[in-house]
């Protein structure tokens, strides 16, 4: 937190602002952590965890469910790695605490495969190249499969739009799309 | 993050009862404004009540218009919501991402806190977070600031364009409180800074939005939503105008535009309106109106580009309506 703090203390400094740093505003007393038992249905799995109150979903599934496929690109809701399903529609899960979500069936890049077997969109991934670096994917998968749960007809003029929400820092978005262009096409003709 | 008491109520009376008396409390609807606000320690409450197991989802038709539950979310996608209003459409689907919509409630959106990046880092003096404490922006940078309704004490802009389309429409929302259910216009829901730009909006301690009220008028199913900002999607607006526009044998006898990114609150450019009635929508009438949509005006140099892009908006909202 108070590495994030820094960076972006610096990110504005370069606004050039003239002021001095006022101090963080701290409360007198620390406060003691408040938790809550959970039941989520995860990846198909009931799981019951103890979580802190704050804790994001994000980090609940990274942190205390070990599924590390789902990204933290900012923990600001501004680049979409960590898109989740949640109740079958996408979702940031860095916006979003744990708590909130008793009972939810949560669907992370972990759940999509059956087995061995690709889900269609991950396929259409490999096929068309859809990645660099590889750490927007996951959620740039998940969102591509809330995505054409949405949208059943999708377009290939859509998909820039519908899929704005999902930065890429390799700029791969040329095969991203034609990737989920893909996809689209197969599930409109059934596999 | 400060730690805070969680409570899910599952009736709008008990959620009403769990912030009586706790001047500390937070609602919390689709959490994407918030969980930052809470990340960031910007607010601190000590409790914080979820609303999503309340009955305020979903869109109720009557003859007088539509009634929108606040937690009806901004993904909705109703054709008939869409034909009756389609600048709401168009504000709400030109707002944050899919995956933000699928969360986001209409109450959150209307309620969601300003994006002046001071006011999101504690570490910088900020009016609107600590009254008094001075404001970051003053000699910082204004690009994304306000150009209208701004005071020395905040420049910040609201950023909902929901909310914009919500008063070109004469929208309500419907507010409940331990006191009982008022009706506030959207018009009047967020403040002008003025001294006091930590007291954002008109609701009293304790209230929860239960709904928005958007009437049926004239000029609603003549409407749209034009939006300019740093990229083509998944940013705030730059500027931004909510035109909707009611004529009778190729005259208009009533107009609303409404502009966004460009003030604390939804901007009602009411001699823009002014410069419609009782004219043709023809090109000498648009440029009237958008150059009239920059009456009053007050921009610093970092943001007066914002001028040209509110003639830009207005213009470009009405050309639309005037090939309809
Ligand atoms: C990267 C990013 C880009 C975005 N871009 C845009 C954009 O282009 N345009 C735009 O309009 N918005 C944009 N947003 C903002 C987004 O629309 C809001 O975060 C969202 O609408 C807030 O709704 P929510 O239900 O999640 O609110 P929450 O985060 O739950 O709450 C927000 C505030 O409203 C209060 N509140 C919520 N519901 C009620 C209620 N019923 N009664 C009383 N108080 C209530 C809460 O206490 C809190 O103070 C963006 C957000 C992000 C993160
Ligand atoms: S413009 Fe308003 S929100 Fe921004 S730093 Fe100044 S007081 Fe705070
Ligand atoms: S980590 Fe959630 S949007 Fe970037
Ligand atoms: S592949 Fe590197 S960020 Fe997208």
């Amino acid at each position: 937190m108070s590495d994030g703090t820094k960076r972006r203390t610096v990110l504005a400094g370069g606004l050039s602002v003239g002021v001095g740093l006022a101090a963080a505003p701290a409360r007198a007393e620390a406060s003691t952590p408040k938790t809550d038992l959970l039941t989520l249905v995860v990846n198909g799995r009931r799981v019951r965890v103890d979580v802190d109150v704050r804790a994001s979903l994000l980090d609940t599934l990274r942190d205390r469910l070990h599924l590390t496929g789902t990204k933290k690109g900012c923990d600001q809701g501004a680049c979409g790695a960590c898109t989740v399903l949640l109740d079958g529609r996408r979702v940031l899960s860095c916006l979003t605490l744990a708590v909130m979500h008793e009972g939810s069936e949560v669907t992370t890049v972990e759940g999509l495969a059956d087995g061995d077997r690709l889900h269609p969109v991950q396929r259409a991934f490999a096929d068309h190249d859809g990645f660099q670096c590889g750490f927007c994917t996951s959620g740039q998968i998940v969102s591509a499969v809330g995505l054409l749960a949405e949208h059943p007809d999708l377009t290939d003029a859509e998909i820039p739009e519908l899929m704005s929400g999902n930065l890429c820092r390799c700029a791969a978005y040329g095969n991203i799309r034609a990737a989920i262009a893909a996809a689209a096409r197969l599930s409109r003709e059934g596999e | 993050m400060d730690t805070f008491d969680y409570r899910r109520p599952a009736s709008v009376r008990e959620a009403l009862r769990l912030v009586a008396g706790h001047p500390d409390a937070a609602f919390v609807a689709g959490g994407t404004d918030l969980v930052t606000l809470l990340r960031d320690r910007v607010r601190t409450p000590g409790r914080l009540v979820d609303i999503n197991g309340l009955p305020l989802d979903g869109l109720r038709w009557s003859r007088d218009g539509v009634r929108i539950g606040a937690l009806c979310r901004n993904a909705v996608d109703d054709p008939r919501l869409a034909a009756a209003y389609p600048v709401l459409v168009r504000a709400l689907r030109s707002g944050a991402s899919p995956q933000i919509r699928n969360r986001a409630t209409f109450g959150g959106n209307l309620l969601q806190g300003v994006r002046c990046p001071y006011f999101r880092l504690p570490e910088f003096a900020c009016n609107r977070r600590d009254p008094g404490a001075g404001c970051a922006a003053a000699g910082g940078d204004g690009r994304l600031l306000g150009i209208f309704g701004t005071s020395a004490a905040c420049v910040a802009v609201h950023p909902s364009d929901c909310a914009v389309a919500l008063v070109a429409l004469d929208a309500t929302v419907v507010v409940e409180g331990t006191r009982g259910t008022r009706r506030i216009p959207v018009g009047d829901l967020h403040r002008l800074p003025g001294d006091t730009p930590h007291e954002e909006h008109a609701l009293r301690p304790g209230e929860l939005v239960v709904a928005v009220e958007v009437p049926a008028r004239p000029f609603a199913a003549r409407s749209t939503y034009v939006k300019f900002r740093e990229r083509a999607s998944y940013a705030f607006a730059l500027a931004s105008a909510a035109v909707a526009v009611h004529s009778e044998h190729g005259v208009v006898r009533d107009a609303r535009i409404c502009l966004g990114g460009v003030a604390p609150k939804p901007w009602r450019a009411h001699a823009a309106e002014r410069a419609l009635r009782g004219e043709r929508l023809d090109a000498a009438t648009v440029e009237a109106a958008a150059e009239a949509a920059t009456a009053g005006a007050r921009p610093r140099p970092d943001n007066a580009y914002k001028v040209e892009l509110v003639r830009g908006v207005v213009r470009r909202a009405l050309t639309e309506l005037g090939e309809k």
